[in-house]
């Protein structure tokens, strides 16, 4: 019984920042943006929230202080893409992959240099103060609140997406800009720009939650390609806010299989990522197969 | 020399896609010269003698006039062979192009010489054009049709794909005229007369939609002004040259020009969807606009015709969007324009594109504006469905209104609008309800009133 | 000072190569109208394909090997892109994802967990009498491996196919337009798959260059995002393959900047020389004015054929 509970103190805590990260990239390719690069916007997310959880560790703000900062520099790092595409026309699938090895190189450079704990022997930044850390909902597990931001936060996108006007205008900027630009009168670069801000901004929170509620402290590779599973968990959600939480916690349930099979068979948990490139592939080959149906039939 | 008749949709391109072997043929036979062919690609057609002139040309627009004409030969390129080949047919057929021109700096006109010698340069004996006169002036048209009867006369033959009556019998041999898709009627031009091709294309249930009401009508004020605009294209050119237009309520503006000569930016202008570069422009914020590319500028195929519907007004919408009352006005449009093959649940792109149409137009013009701007409003539909839409355009004046449209249909102009003005080189200026004073103006003649 | 020029101008080159050879095929799919995000799978498919076969039959084998991977892996990218009509931008991502985790597992089941010191086999030096005397550059460019002389061969031959024979007009008119392509005979689904094949080809020996040629034994991750950068090298290159080859001695000379700052000894952190590359791929998209050079089709998925 308690394996068990582990196994799944273990989904749930995977989940997390699969659930953020994807509704990342849900709300992203919603409107039209191909925002491959979550996983950096994570990690600036991871590091503004380690700084400011060491900084500031005593204090109660040091918790919603690095939230939101965290979701803050996340959407920092994918403005640099928006504003790329918008002012230069610079495809955003390569700027934020880009970005992505950028970022990664930041945070080995900080955690070996200025952030790096007093010691000087790993490369990491110091433990963040215990205010800063988020509440564990079960206890004698990793379960933490982060989870529950996630839920809260998808069944808000999810609403939002319904039924806002808001919501509406990113849904057709992303399915047929001209169309939205001629007969809706939508301001396509305005609602492009901000899909390109919300979506940095979960995959910063995600980063943020993940160093307040699990690491407590940034490291390199605290991303183990978050950033591009989301994609998969987005795409099979078919960028529904709501179902992207429940593929989330599927995936959560494939990667800790494949970290058990690789402990227990020697099976390489490299294959993980091999079917989740499959599940885009058959998601797509299912969408294709689907649009085409329907138009022989106009 | 042949016509082929029909209406929007009636199968003439299909037939001839056939004909070129663009589109394999699911039953039938394709003989030429007696002998039964089979083309798996355009390249056998092409071998086989045939040449097609596309109503949207099939120029590659970045390359030049030589290259686009030796498109599909095999082995080595030499663009000093090229060239050479492209004057060889220009002189042996009276087409003059320069060689090394890139098509995209062409005027249509031009475009539409090249595609001719593309097919000519490749041997073509039988040319088949599809509309060819649909984006030519009067004037063009008849040169057009002009050489064409001199390459019939030299023992060439062509098929004309056309839905203007007028042309076919002026110029054509012999008469074919398709409906739904089945060969109606075919035999010599001179055997047949006007109202019983209308009555061969379309049916018994035609409903004649070239009256004019002369009813006077009373104008209101002004609803759409234009003063001294300018409008520049996305590489810094002039497109609209300093236009000044006022639409008032309760009257049909039509608009006449050539492609490419600045009314799609005039229009844009009118309907608020493009900024002037500069002058002043007073529109309304709610004008309702039909543009001419419904598939990709008005609709959205994979949303619903319910947030279809919804997208018009989704720019300035604020807040919560009320789902209910969007689904009974969706339901009104459907009923009240035909719109066949769904509800308000039924994805756009599953419905034909006659009924898109009629979603589009229905949208705007009941979205309660005072002016409505509409593109080419019959593109695509077929006779019945225009005369529809055009006793809606009739009633939306009626109703005091201010309408803009633009059609390259200078019959269809005629029949609508109150007033008249064309667009040449960006500049803009009312002209009489003349035929041959519109196809002037449209060409950049002074007329006897400047 | 000569010693760090040298070292200088060995790394450009060195590092340009297969950056070369994968932008020169993806030029031929963008020219074709397709952008191969998918071409990053194909390298490190490479890379793999050309350790296993060399430590088992030689370095030619290598090379033959790690083509044939690229090309499987372009052609699964082809089957979605043409015949599936599939959205350029994901599938190359998905591609790309699958090659990455794909030769991840395969390297640990061949090689063990953490991967022992794997080495195979390189490709000697071969130095042209002659050329090679020239001073200063001539150390540099003509005593480096064969696929080095492969890339300077590949850039004038593409050339000249591309804009001297009816093959090459016709991948070029299906990556302008395809509806006028097809109305000549022209069958664009064709031509796209064999550009699409092409960029596989050269995609996968680039990967064989990276450790045939340079690291000796293989890593996971190496191509390290040598796919990407090599479309930021055709942006700016203006899809022209002489205009490539020199946006990729322009790359290569960024990332051996690194020698030259350590000969002159400047404490700049590593991560900023790593980055580099990186970075010069966004200011080079910036730059590039692209958008009304590109092929006029580029990543659309109309009919066409």
């Amino acid at each position: 019984m308690g394996e068990t509970l582990a196994l799944l103190s273990d989904v749930l805590v995977r989940a997390t920042p699969l659930a953020l990260t994807g509704l990342a990239v849900a709300i992203a390719f919603r409107g039209g943006v191909w925002n491959i690069g979550a996983d950096g916007q994570f990690l600036a997310g991871a590091t503004l929230a380690a700084w400011i959880g060491v900084a500031l560790g005593g204090t109660h703000l040091s918790l919603p202080l690095a939230l939101l900062g965290g979701a803050g520099a996340g959407a920092v790092w994918a403005g640099i893409a928006g504003v790329l595409r918008s002012r230069f026309g610079v495809l955003e699938v390569i700027s934020t992959i880009m970005l992505n090895f950028v970022a990664a190189f930041g945070v080995s450079y900080l955690v070996r240099g200025p952030l790096q704990e007093p010691t000087h022997v790993y490369p990491q930044t110091p433990s963040i103060g215990d205010a800063a850390q988020l509440p564990v909902l079960v206890p004698g597990t990793r379960v933490h609140a982060g989870i529950l931001i996630a839920l809260v936060l998808g069944v808000i996108a999810w609403w939002a997406m319904r039924h806002t006007a808001a919501g509406f205008r990113l849904r057709v900027t992303g399915a047929n800009p001209f169309a939205a630009r001629s007969a809706g009168l939508v301001n396509v670069e305005r609602v492009t720009m901000r899909a390109f801000l919300l979506s940095g901004a979960f995959a910063g929170l995600a980063g943020a939650v993940e160093v307040c509620g699990v690491t407590y402290a940034l490291y390199e590779n605290l991303s183990p390609g978050y950033g591009y599973t989301a994609i998969a968990v987005a795409l099979l959600a078919q960028l529904d806010p709501l179902w992207t939480l429940a593929a989330a916690l599927l995936f959560g349930v494939l990667e800790v299989t494949a970290a058990a099979l690789q402990r227990e068979a020697s099976i390489p948990s490299t294959t993980a990522a091999v079917v989740e490139a499959a599940v885009i592939l058959a998601v797509i080959a299912v969408a294709g197969w689907r649009t085409r149906r329907v138009e022989q039939h106009a | 020399m042949h016509a082929l008749l029909g209406e929007n949709g009636a199968g003439k391109t299909t037939l001839m896609r056939i004909a070129f072997g663009m589109i394999h043929p699911d039953a039938g036979t394709i003989e030429i010269d007696g002998a039964p062919r089979t083309f798996r690609t355009a390249s056998d057609a092409i071998a086989a003698g045939l040449g097609m002139v596309h109503q949207h040309f099939t120029l590659v627009p970045a390359m030049t006039v030589a290259e686009n004409v030796a498109l599909g030969g095999r082995g080595r390129f030499s663009p000093d062979e090229a060239r050479a080949r492209v004057n060889e047919t220009s002189a042996r057929t009276g087409l003059q192009i320069d060689p090394d021109a890139r098509v995209s700096d062409l005027p249509i006109g031009a475009q539409q010489r090249v595609e001719i010698l593309k097919a000519l340069a490749r041997g073509a004996r039988i040319l088949i054009l599809d509309e060819p006169t649909a984006v030519l002036t009067p004037a063009e048209s008849r040169e057009l049709l002009d050489r064409l009867r001199a390459f019939a006369k030299d023992g060439g033959t062509a098929i004309l794909i056309t839905h203007k009556l007028r042309d076919a019998l002026d110029v054509a041999d012999d008469i074919t005229v398709l409906r739904h898709g089945r060969n109606v009627w075919s035999g010599p031009a001179d055997q047949t007369s006007e109202s019983a091709l209308v009555h061969a294309m379309v049916g018994a249930s035609a409903v004649d939609a070239s009256t004019r009401s002369d009813r006077a009508n009373v104008l209101g004020g002004p609803v759409l002004t234009l003063d001294d605009v300018t409008v520049r294209d996305a590489r810094g050119q002039v497109a609209l040259d300093r236009a000044s237009v006022v639409v008032h309520a309760g009257e049909i503006v039509g608009v006449a020009a050539v492609e490419g000569n600045g009314q799609h930016e005039l229009l844009r202008v009118l309907a608020g969807r493009l900024a002037p570069s500069a002058g002043r422009a007073e529109i309304p914020a709610n004008v309702g606009f039909v543009p001419e590319d419904r598939r990709r500028d008005a609709l959205i195929g994979e949303i619903t015709l319910l947030e279809n519907v919804a997208l018009r007004g989704a720019g300035v919408r604020r807040g919560r969007v009320d789902w209910r009352h969007m689904r009974r006005e969706t339901e009104d449009v459907i009923a009240q324009y035909d719109v066949r093959g769904g509800g308000t649940a039924t994805l756009a792109r599953a419905l034909s594109g006659g009924n898109q149409q009629k979603l589009v137009i229905g949208r705007e013009l009941e979205g309660a504006s005072p002016a409505l701007v509409v593109e080419n409003p019959s593109r695509g539909l077929d006779f019945n469905a225009t005369a529809a839409v055009h006793e809606r355009l009739r009633a939306a004046r009626e109703n005091g209104t201010a309408v803009v449209v633009y059609s390259s249909d200078l019959d269809e102009l005629l029949a609508l609008a109150d007033r008249l003005i064309v667009v040449h080189a960006g500049r803009v200026r009312e002209v009489a309800r003349d035929r041959e004073t519109i196809g002037r103006a449209m060409l950049g003649a002074d007329l006897p009133n400047g | 000072m000569t010693a760090g020029l040298d070292a200088f101008l060995q790394g450009t080159i060195r590092t340009a190569t297969p950056l070369a050879l994968a932008a020169l095929g993806e030029t031929m799919a963008e020219r074709a109208g397709v952008i191969n995000i998918g071409l990053e799978g194909s390298i490190i498919a490479g890379a793999l394909a050309a350790t296993i076969a060399a430590q088992h039959a030689g370095v030619g084998a290598g090379i033959v090997t790690a083509m044939l991977a690229g090309l499987a892996v372009a052609l699964l990218f082809a089957l979605f892109v043409v015949k599936l009509r599939a959205d350029q931008i994901i599938t190359g991502t998905a591609i790309s994802m699958l090659a990455l985790g794909a030769t991840g597992t395969i390297y640990r089941i061949v090689y063990g967990e953490m991967g022992t010191a794997l080495t195979v086999p390189t490709m000697p030096t071969i130095r042209i009498p002659g050329l090679a005397s020239i001073p200063v550059i001539g150390a540099a460019l003509f005593a480096q491996p064969v696929v080095t002389y492969a890339a300077y061969a590949l850039v004038p031959l593409i050339a000249w196919w591309m804009y001297r024979t009816h093959a090459g007009l016709a991948l070029r008119a299906v990556g302008e337009s395809p509806e006028a392509a097809a109305a000549s005979g022209i069958r664009p689904g064709l031509v796209r798959t064999l550009a699409i094949a092409a960029d596989g080809l050269l995609g996968g020996l680039a990967g064989a260059t990276l450790v045939l040629a340079q690291a000796g034994t293989f890593v996971e991750g190496m191509s390290a995002g040598r796919g990407f950068i090599a479309i930021a090298i055709v942006a700016l290159g203006r899809w022209r393959p002489i205009g490539v080859a020199i946006a990729a001695l322009v790359f290569g000379a960024a990332s051996a900047l690194q020698y030259a700052f350590q000969a002159t000894g400047t404490r700049a952190p590593y991560q900023l020389f790593l980055a580099l590359p990186y970075l010069l791929t966004l200011v080079a998209l910036a730059t590039a004015r692209g958008r009304s050079i590109a092929p006029a089709a580029l990543a659309r998925n109309e009919e066409g054929e």
